[in-house]
């Protein structure tokens, strides 16, 4: 049984690779660019159809920059929504591998929806980068041969923001976390980079996902003993937006309680009011008011969507910047070869600074930036919500390779 | 004992949203008989209306709280005569199904209209703190307690002290004898419908200030207001005002001391109170 499939398999193998190698260079006759994302629910605003135009961008100036000599000018960009649920993603990622002809997804929010899809993007030997989930795990004991991490993890967040607040004097922390896969990681790595900045978690509380009302905890804070320094608020979204009304509402700030935030995007920012949030340091891996290089890219992207990008749109443009030219120099787009150009590549760029593309664990590691929310008078417009505080050079920004991940 | 009764008073103001929002839905399906899946969709829209209001005419917090739930109770008045009174003859499951369109539609079309991120509300009425004794609490939160209950006392009063109350607790408790009585209950369809819609869309425009407004702020809730209202009693306005104060102080508890079960003890809780009494704290068994 075990020699017949094998035989079969190399006739199939055989017969696949003849066209192949006397045609063109590429599969089908075309590179197949998927965006598999959020299109309608909670983070279609940070990911979702701008995603899709940030890759559509990268395909449009890799055509422009190679023009004839493009190993192809036959790319397409799709798009699917997997409308942030593991099962549908899994099913999706394999309809796109396998029947839409993709050669790389791009994308993919949710931690559990993104550790689907590195599933089948190991089994469907093609390439997957991941830009807009959090989890360390993908990176860690899920990793594999196929899947890349462009943009940030949960270890990125919390040792950026909390390794500097806990210098900064906020010794004693509460953390409150959304209970299920995000926050746990999150709540996790919070409470190592806390002990290991030298302060200490005095509580931590796992809340109810999705959630109005914080105030249970709000009111716990200022009772602990020690009293905490500092509340770590590891919430996402719209549970986020509510418990920091309520935090500004109970006066945790004139209490001498602080807030520290895990994950905040510009919508956040929005919903909740830069002036509650003035101040408020956290990490980020990107955000387009950084320098000149940042805002050149962010005005074309701006004028194409009409809307500032947020960093995993710009981790998008750069991870499909890189693979179009992995392809370009390995003469074909047949996954292990395009690897072979990316693992170990240094490079920099406007989005990800003095990066390298991780051989061992197919991390990308690059600067990050601890920045804190403009009070709105210093904004120069309506966007413009972040300033930075220092960088956080790319050595220090990840985590050493996991243990955990053998790649095979 | 200070940080129990904290939690206790902040149960309270978590019970008052669903209070209002439960006897909306219980004064709604007495009169009726009709379960209004559209009642988280309202609560979002009241929310939105008070967006609405302050980005494009400037109206703050307190034009929100009169004229939002007015315009909504309107809407909901034609939607029942124009929609729901149609399908009243028929099996309830059809209007159970037009209902969840109808709270489908408002969803999408506020998402298609702002996005799925929440959106900023800057006009909380009042602030700072009060100091209650024991311990201080946010004025804004205490305000919202405050006008619940002043809410909830005043339909009490309205079904217990005038006669379209007493016409329309009969109705409710007693649909065939009230009629036999030559009472006509269909005149009074309606204006209920409009009403609880009315006091669904004041509990919207309550947490704006204090909640996150987004499209999806209803969904979640309203599975919590179907417990509390099956808690205290299909129908039974009394109970389900009852079951909204008490679910919002245990589940502030629950958060408190058994982080685990904080999302499965108002489920526990309803299926306690069907074993026991089938028909809800202060239901009444039908027989039909």
């Amino acid at each position: 049984m075990g020699i017949a499939a094998a035989a079969v398999g190399a006739l199939l193998a055989g017969c696949g690779g003849g066209p192949g190698a006397g045609g063109g260079k590429v599969s089908n006759a075309k590179i197949v660019l998927g965006v598999l994302t959020d299109l309608s629910g909670l983070y279609a605003d940070i990911t979702g159809p701008n995603a899709v135009a940030a890759v559509e961008m990268a395909v449009e100036d890799f055509k422009r920059k190679y023009g004839d000599k493009a190993i192809t000018d036959n790319i397409e960009v799709i798009k699917a929504d997997h409308q942030n649920k593991p099962e549908v993603a899994s099913t999706q990622a394999r309809q796109m591998y396998d029947r839409q002809q993709v050669d790389a997804l791009f994308d993919v929010p949710t931690s559990s929806a993104a550790l689907a899809v590195a599933t089948i993007a190991q089994q469907s030997k093609r390439l997957y980068f991941n830009t807009a989930a959090a989890t360390t795990e993908l990176a860690g004991k899920s990793c594999n041969k196929y899947t890349y991490e462009w943009a940030y993890d949960a270890y990125m967040l919390a040792n950026g923001t909390a390794a500097n607040v806990t210098r900064q004097g906020g010794k004693n922390w509460y953390l409150v976390y959304p209970d299920y896969a995000f926050g746990q990681d999150m709540q996790a790595k919070f409470a190592t980079a806390v002990e290991a900045a030298g302060g200490k978690v005095v509580a931590k509380d796992p809340t109810p996902f999705p959630s109005d009302d914080f105030a249970t905890f709000l009111l716990k804070a200022p009772g602990l003993t020690p009293k905490p320094d500092v509340l770590g608020a590891l919430q996402a979204g719209g549970d986020l937006a509510n418990l920091v009304k309520q935090y500004d509402q109970f006066k945790l700030r004139d209490k001498g309680i602080n807030l520290a935030i895990g994950l905040l995007f510009d919508s956040d920012i929005k919903a909740i009011g830069a002036a509650k949030l003035a101040g408020t340091t956290f990490t980020t891996a990107w955000f387009w008011n950084l320098d000149d290089e940042a805002r050149a890219w962010a005005d074309r992207f701006k004028k194409r969507t009409g809307q500032r990008p947020t960093f995993d749109h710009a981790a998008d443009y750069s991870a499909a910047t890189h693979y179009l030219e992995a392809v370009q120099k390995a003469g074909t787009d047949k996954a292990e070869d395009v690897s072979k150009q990316l693992d170990g590549m240094t490079f920099s760029d406007f989005f990800a600074r003095n990066a390298t593309v991780r051989p061992n664990d197919h991390r990308v590691v690059h600067d990050a930036y601890l920045v804190k929310v403009k009070a709105p008078a210093a904004a120069s417009e309506p966007e413009d919500f972040t300033e930075l505080v220092e960088k956080i050079p790319a050595d220090q920004a990840f985590d050493q390779p996991s243990p955990a991940c053998r790649m095979g | 004992m200070t940080s129990f009764l904290q939690q206790a008073f902040n149960g309270l103001v978590s019970g008052s949203f669903y209070a209002l929002l439960a006897l909306g839905l219980a004064v709604i399906f007495g009169m009726l008989r009709v379960v209004n899946f559209a009642h988280g969709a309202i609560y979002t829209l009241g929310a939105f209306g008070a967006v609405w209001l302050a980005d494009s005419a400037g109206l703050g917090f307190w034009w929100a709280l009169l004229l939002v739930p007015v315009a909504l109770a309107i809407a909901g008045t034609l939607a029942e005569r124009l929609l729901i009174h149609r399908l009243l003859a028929l099996d309830p499951l059809y209007n159970f199904l037009l209902t969840f369109g109808i709270a489908l539609v408002c969803q999408d079309l506020l998402r298609m209209r702002y996005g799925s991120h929440s959106q900023p509300y800057e006009h909380a009425p009042v602030t700072g703190s009060f100091d209650l004794g024991l311990f201080e609490f946010p004025r804004y939160q205490v305000f919202t307690l405050g006008l619940s209950v002043v809410v909830c006392l005043a339909v009490w009063l309205l079904l217990t002290r005038t006669r379209i109350g007493t016409i329309v607790r009969a109705a409710i408790e007693r649909p065939e004898l009230t009629r036999a009585f030559g009472i006509d209950t269909g005149r009074w369809v309606t204006p209920v419908f409009g009403f609880g819609v009315g006091l669904a869309a004041l509990a919207g425009v309550l947490a704006a200030p204090m909640r996150a407004v987004n499209s999806g702020m209803g969904a979640d809730l309203i599975i919590t207001v179907f417990a509390v209202v099956v808690i205290g009693g299909l129908g039974s306005v009394f109970g389900s005002v009852v079951a909204g104060f008490t679910i919002g102080m245990l589940a502030a508890l629950g958060n408190l001391y058994f982080p685990v079960l904080s999302q499965t003890s108002v489920y526990l809780l309803m299926a306690v109170v069907l074993l026991i009494r089938p028909a809800g704290l202060f239901g009444k068994e039908e027989h039909v």
